[in-house]
């Protein structure tokens, strides 16, 4: 038997397209970059959109942020979309663990009808205001003009629907599956004087043009004081009424919040660092919108853990924001 | 409110888990919050008769997306690990993914952009929910396809520029400009165009030719990715359905807007799938059927049983559809006549069937190729060794709504190009049929603002007014790499040795010779 040994053409002639070459050199480049950089249309549009006859497609002026490169804001995380579901593949096969757990045993049914009534008076109502932060981060996701920035938004946007879907099933399991308890809670949401202005703050951002500027009341400073305040010092206090098994089933939510720092700093460092004009308008964004997210969140904070959960909180995304030469209200600590 | 005490169904639990987390604003105006729901004048007196196409609640979509995922990935890391492009049937083959990746991955892109859009621009909850699953899909797809051609990428030229070209180069502004269209305008016309005349109606028409024609030409990447897509494909279709018929049974004033958007898409997209029945019938070296056949199972067949369906809606197939039918016998041959002349100015290359090809075209075609098409071939195929192989060294005229050079010719005398034109505000417009210039003249205001890449070319807007330094500088074509003639290329050559064959000095002569 005779081996032909071919000594040709299994060398590659490139190590990656043309685009990520232009960035990164012509070397073997990752999944994230070659699914990341470049690859929204940047020019010869043909049509300007009948929607919005002032921009282009895919125009960079949705934004009155400037970026040199908005490529230059990148996802620590490294998520394309394989990466993205893989993640959250696994995030949600715990969350499933957890929720099987407490439908097996009936642990929401067998809390005293008080608690169960705060859960869905105090807790359940935030999957509207998760509604609200997928809707923004879709146009966020729809406005942004770099791969790298618009994904972000859009696995933010489906994960914002997610949690929304988890919230739901805390009161799926509180009525046995009949909505009724869903419908109670709707109620506090729509004529709660507790949940109006944060109802009013969410209506607010449902107008807002700017996509950067919604990402940022949005992903950083609605979420940098919710978050906190619900999932941790809220969990806390809910423990202490008795409804601690409840802290299993927001454990995705701490978890995501966790990680969604990690792209939320990110994209703030590098469109802060960018320019000093970058920098001033953040600034007035911040001043405008920080003291009125946290006065939506007062009454909340005042029907459960009090204010001064919430200070702290603030003074934690004061700190945050201090990393990026920005200043917000919060004192620090 | 009413007390419930049975369980609740899926169709009404997946409405609490979607639609119902939206209420309706108080604070501010409903208006102001959707602002781009009314001004296309379609009526929607009740968003909750709207059915959700599918119910896939986040949890279980985050499941079965990442183990499709992780398939599709071992595939490809086993497809580069064991150099599985030298497993396909010929190389000529590659030039369809060529064509793939600069001319239809854009479009996904584009897609997840609209869809992220109007994901957000109803105001019925359920509609966004299911655009906003359409939108990750299609970030999805604009992503492994950048990742199944990665391979190819590295051992076959043409496939590196993509999004690049995809802005720039003449015939990609075919697609380009279609999508462009149909992202500029309206949600409901959007979803009209996308969901309904393209992922519905004329889907198969662009899948399964590439995945097939993948196939059966060794393509183990690109199967795979195509198997992969189809379950969200198939979630697009039903919302596609859906949207129409929601439209439609919502207010009759509602008919003759969708009426005119089928009309205009289904023509469009029968324009822009010209290359794709060029690629079936010319670039797979293993055919899969011709276009015509294709045309027939899927546009004839199941479109016309689909417009049955919506008669009852007072809904009638498109218009020029007898058009299109009878167009079916041309448009591949016309189209490759056209790349075959223009290969200087492509990322792919071109080449004339050989014979047993030609044999299998004046079958599948009995009425059309001899007497129209053969000839002509024949005669560049033997032009081409005396050194004369042939290329079009005058730019063309472009219509200016599908963007295809006029090349296109008459319904009833295939002899006679079909050309039309009007004046309008003062300036004169081409357009390659009626279908076009109908178009045109329903939104002249959209059309006017064309980009035209030829037009382009001539204003100095392009890098340069000869066409080489175009395609070189601005479009980022190699030139002696990834255009020209097949016969001879850089391709040809690696492929040949790949195949353990010397490769014939003769025929690599030849394609120094275009202009
Ligand atoms: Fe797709
Ligand atoms: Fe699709
Ligand atoms: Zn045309």
């Amino acid at each position: 038997m005779s081996i032909e040994i071919k000594t040709n053409s299994v060398e590659p002639i490139r190590q990656t397209y043309g685009h990520i070459a232009r960035r990164f050199g012509d070397k073997p480049a990752s999944r994230y970059q070659e699914a990341s950089y470049d690859l929204e249309a940047k020019t010869n549009f043909h049509y300007r959109p009948l929607w919005d006859s002032e921009h282009g497609l895919n125009d960079p002026n949705r934004t009155a942020i400037r970026m040199e490169d908005w490529y230059a804001v990148t996802d620590p995380r490294q998520f394309y979309y394989g990466a993205y579901v893989g993640n959250r593949a696994k995030m949600q096969e715990a969350a499933e663990t957890s929720f099987g757990f407490c439908e097996k045993r009936n642990l929401l049914g067998r809390l005293p009808e008080e608690t169960q009534k705060q859960l869905l008076r105090l807790l359940v109502p935030l999957r509207h205001v998760e509604l609200g932060a997928n809707m923004n981060n879709s146009k966020a996701a729809g406005d942004a003009t770099a791969t790298t920035v618009a994904q972000m938004h859009i696995y933010q946007a489906m994960d914002r629907l997610g949690i929304g879907q988890y919230l739901s099933r805390i009161a799926l399991m509180i009525d046995g599956s009949t909505g009724t308890s869903l419908d109670e809670s709707k109620g506090y949401w729509m004529d709660d004087a507790l949940w109006q202005p944060m109802r009013k703050l969410v209506e607010d951002t449902l107008v807002m043009q700017d996509w950067f500027e919604l990402s940022l009341v949005q992903n950083v400073l609605m979420d940098g004081l919710l978050y906190p305040l619900v999932y941790e010092k809220m969990d806390q206090w809910l423990g202490e009424q008795d409804a601690e098994d409840v802290s299993m089933l927001t454990e995705f939510m701490r978890d995501w919040y966790k990680e969604s720092l990690r792209w939320t700093n990110a994209m703030m460092k590098a469109v802060a660092g960018d320019s000093e004009a970058n920098r001033e308008l953040l600034q007035t964004w911040i001043d405008h919108w920080e003291p009125r997210v946290y006065d939506a969140l007062k009454p909340l904070a005042e029907a459960s853990t009090g204010v001064e959960a919430l200070d702290e909180t603030r003074a934690q995304l004061a700190t945050r924001l201090k990393k990026f030469g920005l200043n917000s209200q919060g004192v620090s600590a | 409110m009413p007390v419930k005490n049975k369980k609740l169904n899926l169709k009404d639990k997946y409405q609490y888990l979607t639609r119902d987390m939206a209420w309706e604003p108080s604070y501010q105006k409903k208006e102001d919050i959707f602002p781009n729901e009314s001004f296309e004048g379609i009526k929607i007196t009740d968003w909750s008769q709207w059915e959700d196409p599918f119910r896939l609640t986040m949890d279980a979509y985050w499941k079965y997306q990442a183990e499709k995922e992780k398939k599709l990935y071992a595939i490809f890391d086993a497809f580069a690990q064991n150099n599985g492009h030298q497993n396909i049937s010929d190389a000529r083959y590659v030039n369809a993914l060529k064509l793939f990746l600069t001319g239809v991955s854009p479009l996904e892109h584009a897609a997840f952009q609209g869809y992220a859009r109007v994901g957000r621009d109803f105001s019925g909850a359920g509609a966004r929910v299911a655009c906003q699953m359409q939108a990750i899909d299609e970030l999805r797809h604009s992503q492994t396809q950048q990742h199944a051609m990665s391979h190819y990428n590295k051992h076959f030229n043409g496939l590196h520029d993509a999004a690049h070209m995809h802005d720039r180069v003449w015939f990609l502004s075919v697609p380009k400009s279609f999508f462009d269209d149909a992202r500029t305008a309206g949600p409901f016309e959007f979803l009209t165009a996308i969901s309904f005349s393209f992922e519905y109606v004329l889907t198969n028409l662009l899948f399964v030719p590439f995945m097939s024609g993948a196939a059966y030409n060794g393509d183990m990447a690109t199967v795979t990715f195509g198997f992969s897509a189809q379950s969200d494909e198939a979630r697009h279709m039903t919302l596609g359905l859906e949207v129409i018929k929601f439209i439609l049974e919502q207010h009759e004033d509602n008919v003759p807007i969708v009426q005119r958007w089928i009309d205009k898409w289904f023509w469009r997209g029968f324009r822009l799938l010209s290359l794709v029945g060029m690629m079936m019938d010319y670039m797979l070296p293993n055919r899969v059927m011709s276009w015509a056949e294709a045309w027939e199972v899927y546009y004839e067949q199941n479109g016309g049983a689909l417009f049955k369906d919506l008669e009852r809606y007072g809904i009638r197939p498109p218009k020029y559809q007898d058009v299109a039918n009878d167009a079916k016998n041309h448009v591949s041959h016309q189209a490759w006549a056209t790349f075959y002349q223009y290969g200087h100015a492509t990322n792919f290359h071109t080449w004339m069937p050989e014979k047993d090809e030609l044999d299998w075209l004046s079958q599948k075609y009995p009425e059309t190729f001899d007497k129209y098409y053969r000839p002509r071939f024949e005669y560049w195929a033997k032009e081409h060794p005396e050194g004369r192989r042939f290329y079009n060294n005058t730019l063309p005229q472009l219509c200016q709504v599908c963007q295809i050079p006029t090349i296109f010719t008459e319904k009833d005398d295939p002899t006679v190009l079909s050309h039309r034109q009007i004046v309008h505000e003062g300036e004169r417009y081409h357009f390659c049929s009626d279908g076009c210039c109908d178009i045109f003249k329903d939104e002249p205001e959209k059309y006017v603002q064309a980009w035209l890449p030829v037009h382009q070319i001539y204003q100095g807007n392009c890098e340069g007014g000869d066409v080489e330094t175009v395609v070189s500088k601005y479009y980022h074509i190699n030139i002696g790499e990834d255009n020209f003639e097949y016969i001879g290329s850089p391709d040809h050559k690696r492929w040949l040795s790949i195949k353990g064959k010397q490769s014939d000095d003769k025929e690599s002569g030849s394609s120094q010779d275009a202009a």
